[in-house]
């Protein structure tokens, strides 16, 4: 049984084609890289799994996307409660204009849990989660923009942990972040695998090869490849993905 | 020649610039001059009219009365000196006409020439009595003692309780009334129409379809550009009868009335501003907000007003600014009774419905004229501070942004 699992999936921005016809299959605690050039489908992709395509007017999908087996674009499902169980972190990091403690309890907050203990429980452990909490611990009541770049990005991972979701979604993550942060990032990927169902979207073909354990490769809204991370870079089956790892074109 | 041409044409438009800037700011600079002179002047000067004064008998501890006593005196409501921190004794009123009422005319003299003998024996007589007299009728043995009459200050005009500026013998010139019943006004204005005017905002950024928008913002925007005088109409003929009907008054004029008219004539600059501050909250501040499951209405109150508050809070400001310099609405739909206001229902006068009602009534340079240049002066303070608040604001939301 898959975790995600899309099924003929297209997705229409007015009347560009976006998605052609994706199907991919994700298992749980895996991590998922998508790459391609810009304006493949990848990011439209990603944000299929959480229905943040739904903020932009004139959006059509056809298809099916099933998480845990169910069809997210059914009808009766409830996005807030959707997107509790699909976490996300964006290209760039943005806290909200709140203390550290504040921006890690919002996700709590909102979804109605007012028990302080448990609240503080959970930034706690969301933040060494994230490998921020030795960092931070001495100043939860600050501001969250006080924070250097690739830390905002970490408190962005812990706030989307703390409402203990089961699949993470990364548009970019460490696209903004120096080497350090970056390898930071890559580091927390790792160990998140352990309980989370990763899917990551990147620019950096090396970061896909360090961190994922397959690898989609998409082109002009089509999926070309998919396959383990470690074939597609050692032995494409598609001469375009191959051209494409090989920096020929991007 | 091209070239010197082009180079005299920069320097013409640069000069005309220069110029042009400069004058603009000499003129405001005089324009606030003027303001601050001619309200100046006011202090330090007697409420009475040149010529006359007040006096007592000698054994009349009072030595100086203010404005507001005097005026109290004159109308009946103080009638015993102990009252303003004299003896045990009845107010006895003497006006020159009352000199008829002791002497007769023989005894008077018929070119007066007795007068100031017979005003003299008068004041002498009785213990009680304050005299409004003549200047030139005072007997060089006069037996009575004058009363000075304190000069007009700062905290009196500031905190004083009456605004009767043409009042006789003596004007009283208190600016409480005034300064509250602007407050009081604006306050409940900007309560109507914080709310209300939020609630646009928010839904035309947030929740409205584009199409709705766009009806709906040029609309908004029309509202400012209406004249305030036909607002004032308007006021006076639904408002006021309605409030009347509803609460059953004898008179529809209240600050209620004011307050409403000027709530709806905050709602532009309110809306407006609010709006734009709210659109500037970054897409990606909303996308994070829903990420993590919260609602549409979770974000809206939890990340997109605290995100936007300076800027609500300088449209709030400004809609104040607006509804405090308001003149011509209020003045028609107010009542204009310069009383300290008790409740919403009451007629209340602000300072610029003052200006403007009793400006035409003064003599240029006269303690009336004064008076009401001292009231712009204070209308000038107030809406500078609200500016100077706006600005304040904004600067510390720059400074949050960057």
């Amino acid at each position: 049984m898959y975790k995600i699992e899309s099924k003929n999936v297209n997705l229409f921005y007015g009347d560009h084609h976006a998605l052609k016809d994706i199907s991919l299959q994700m298992k749980a605690n895996t991590v998922t890289a998508l790459i391609g050039p810009s304006g493949c489908g990848k990011s439209t992709y990603l944000r299929l799994l959480n229905r943040m395509n739904d903020l932009i007017d004139n959006v059509r999908i056809e298809g099916e996307v099933l998480i845990d087996n169910k069809d997210i674009y059914a009808r009766g499902i409830k996005i807030d409660e959707l997107r509790k169980k699909v976490g996300m972190v964006f290209q760039k990091p943005n806290p909200f204009p709140k203390t550290i403690y504040e921006n890690v309890a919002y996700g709590l907050r909102v979804n109605g849990v007012s028990n302080k203990n448990y609240i503080e429980e959970r930034v706690t452990r969301s933040l060494q989660n994230a490998a921020l909490w030795e960092e931070v611990k001495d100043k939860l009541k600050k501001s969250a923009f006080e924070l250097s770049g690739g830390q905002q990005q970490r408190l962005c991972i812990a706030r989307a942990l703390a409402i203990e979701p089961s699949i993470l979604l990364m548009d970019e993550p460490a696209s903004a972040l120096d080497p350090l942060s970056t390898a930071k990032i890559e580091e927390l990927i790792y160990e998140l695998k352990d309980k989370y169902t990763i899917v990551i979207v990147t620019h950096n073909m090396q970061q896909a090869a360090r961190v994922s354990d397959r690898t989609a490769f998409f082109y002009l809204g089509e999926l070309i490849e998919f396959n383990d991370t470690k074939e597609i870079f050692t032995n494409p089956n598609n001469q375009r993905t191959q051209n494409y790892i090989t920096g020929r074109f991007g | 020649m091209k070239k010197i041409l082009s180079y005299l044409f920069n320097r013409f438009i640069t000069i005309l610039l220069y110029i042009s800037g400069s004058i603009t700011s000499i003129i405001v600079i005089l324009i606030v001059i003027f303001l601050f002179s001619e309200g100046s002047g006011l202090f330090g000067k007697k409420p009475t009219e040149e010529g006359s004064i007040m006096a007592v008998n000698k054994t009349n501890k009072v030595k100086h009365l203010n404005a507001e006593q005097i005026k109290l005196i004159f109308d009946g409501e103080i009638t015993n000196w102990k009252t303003v921190g004299g003896k045990n004794d009845s107010i006895i009123l003497f006006r020159m006409d009352n000199i008829t009422d002791y002497y007769t005319e023989e005894q008077i003299g018929e070119n007066f020439e007795n007068l100031p003998k017979c005003i003299s024996q008068v004041v002498d007589s009785m213990p009680g009595i304050i005299a409004l007299v003549n200047k030139k009728y005072i007997a060089k043995d006069f037996a009575g003692k004058e009363l000075k009459i304190d000069k007009i200050t700062v905290t009196d005009f500031l905190f004083g309780k009456l605004w009767f500026p043409t009042a006789q013998p003596v004007a009283v010139m208190g600016a409480l009334p005034l300064l509250l019943g602007t407050f009081w006004v604006s306050i409940f204005a900007i309560l109507f129409a914080l709310p209300l005017g939020l609630a646009t905002a928010i839904y035309m950024a947030e929740v409205a379809h584009p199409t709705v928008r766009n009806i709906l913002k040029p609309v908004i925007e029309l509202l400012a550009g209406i004249p305030s005088v036909v607002y004032g109409f308007f006021g006076l003929i639904v408002v006021v009868p309605l409030i009347q009907s509803v609460f059953n008054l004898p008179v529809g004029e209240t600050a209620f009335a004011g307050s409403i008219v000027l709530g709806i004539m905050a709602l532009p600059t309110i809306i407006t501003i609010s709006e734009d501050a709210i659109r500037t909250t970054p897409r990606s501040m909303k996308e994070a907000s829903l990420a993590l499951g919260a609602t549409q209405w979770q974000t809206i109150f939890r990340v997109i007003i605290p995100y936007s508050s300076s800027g609500i809070t300088a449209g709030a400001i400004l809609g104040i600014g607006r509804a405090i310099g308001e003149t011509m609405a209020v003045l028609m739909v107010t009542g204009n009774a310069a009383v300290i206001p008790h409740s919403l229902l009451q007629p209340v006068r602000t300072i610029p419905a003052t200006i403007a009602a009793e400006l035409g009534e003064t003599s240029q340079g006269g303690l009336h004229y004064q008076a009401l240049f001292t009231l712009g002066c204070i209308l000038f303070l107030i809406t500078l501070i609200v500016n100077l608040a706006v600005e304040f604001i904004s600067r510390k939301r720059k400074r949050v942004e960057a």
